[in-house]
């Protein structure tokens, strides 16, 4: 059995991470309602920009002016992942739940023949692909926990540039898929996997079927509004994605905070034992003693 | 008949307010809108936006974005808003100071794409900060 003094000194080192793990719990218990705060506040933009989207493509489906962003490749050769993780750890199974997801993603992708590009917001991601060795063509990291719009748009241009026609009429990427962390409650985050282009085009379930005048055209209309479109969606998923980093590490530190009482627990009763013994070899000790002397 | 006006940016809602008029600067230059519009769907270019409630006009910096307009509702989908009277001059200076050598130096194409719209949002905020301070004079 370790000493007394082993085991206080192991007490008060356990009682001290306890303290730290009890401070990040709270740290990122506020940082997540902030960040569930600013998901909700994306919603009414987004959700104006889908009622008119899904008004403009319903006028236009019928004509001839389908727009290559809504418009699939015929045949699908390379694809690209924007992968979507947290900077830093310390959050739980997440960052290798979403790093599991995409090498799956990407196994799969390349057993049908298709070559993978990565689009990485967030370092974890990006040094899980260039450490897997995979093809990384953009990277976005240090977005912090409340990103404003323009920082994400870098990522959102090289998906839409890529799956752009070129000068030549070539493309870069046939497809683009989405791998975030998708944000179910406090206690369940989990990858979640779509397409991302082409933009599936919303129903009519959308439209207010009032007939505007569209100034300057209802093409270039569409035209304007579906990158942006398209921006708002990611910037939604990486907003997301922030909320379910705070929540998984603050599920992480709390239970890191429980075992850390537990463990005080066990060497408070295991050190109040050793104590225990040391006193009843002193008074055994004493009382050999006492007896050898009267004798 | 009052006339609704929302202004919202992918970040949150920055204005909910009935109001009398609105002006914005749509793609083929200023329209003004009046209770009773026709639908319109427009495009905005960076400007100035502003909208007049009981005689009081109140200035609003846009870098481009989208409105939508109808008989008794307007909806601005703006890439950034912000109030006129809270722009930071000097802030804003620097910020396009910044934006321009960025866009000088030419590091990367990403890099380019974002410092040319950090550029055009700073310009417009100086041109609407400038414009209300002129008119305050």
């Amino acid at each position: 059995m370790a000493s007394a003094r082993e085991i206080r000194r192991r007490i008060k080192s356990v009682k001290n991470t306890g303290k730290i793990t009890k401070a990040m719990e709270l740290v990122s218990a506020s940082k997540m309602r902030r960040a569930q705060r600013n998901v909700l506040a994306t919603r009414p933009y987004a959700d104006r920009l889908y009622d008119v989207m899904g008004e403009l493509t319903m006028r236009s489906m019928g004509g001839s002016s389908k727009h290559p962003l809504l418009q699939p490749h015929p045949t699908v050769t390379r694809v690209a992942l924007i992968l979507i993780t947290p900077d830093r750890g310390l959050c739980g199974a997440l960052n290798s739940n979403l790093t599991r997801a995409a090498a799956r993603f990407i196994t799969d992708q390349k057993s049908q023949g298709r070559s993978v590009s990565v689009i990485a917001v967030g370092k974890k991601g990006r040094d899980f692909i260039l450490r897997a060795g995979q093809k990384l063509d953009s990277e976005i990291i240090g977005l912090g926990d409340a990103p404003p719009l323009v920082d994400v748009l870098p990522a959102a241009t090289t998906a839409i540039n890529g799956y752009s026609p070129d000068a030549n009429g070539n493309y870069a990427y046939d497809e683009v898929y989405l791998l975030c962390a998708e944000f179910v409650n406090t206690l369940v985050q989990r990858p979640k996997l779509r397409r991302f282009l082409p933009v599936e085009a919303p129903g009519n379930a959308g439209a207010t079927k009032v007939d505007y005048s569209y100034e300057p055209s209802q093409e270039d209309v569409l035209d304007q509004l579906l990158p942006r479109f398209i921006e708002v969606q990611l910037y939604q998923a990486i907003l997301e994605s922030i909320a379910s980093e705070h929540s998984a590490r603050m599920m992480a530190m709390r239970n890191a905070n429980d075992n850390a009482k537990e463990l005080v627990r066990d060497l408070t009763l295991t050190y109040n034992k050793a104590r225990q013994a040391a006193i009843t070899t002193e008074i055994s000790e004493i009382a050999a003693g006492a007896t050898a002397l009267n004798q | 008949m009052p006339l609704q006006l929302e202004i919202v940016t992918a970040e949150r809602v920055v204005l909910s307010e009935e109001v009398d008029m609105v002006s914005a600067p749509s793609y083929e230059g200023r329209v003004g809108i009046l209770p009773r519009h026709e639908p319109l769907l427009t495009v905005l270019q960076p400007g100035e936006l502003h909208y007049v409630k009981n005689g009081v006009s109140m200035p609003y910096a846009i870098s481009g974005g989208f409105m939508e307009v109808l008989p008794n509702r307007v909806t601005i989908l703006a890439d950034t808003a912000e109030r006129a009277d809270e722009i930071d001059e000097a802030r804003a200076e620097q910020a396009r100071a910044k934006a321009e050598q960025a866009v000088r130096d030419r590091q990367g194409a990403v890099d380019v794409a974002q410092a040319e719209i950090a550029l055009r949002r700073a310009t417009v905020r100086l041109q609407v900060a400038k414009l209300r301070r002129n008119r305050q004079q």
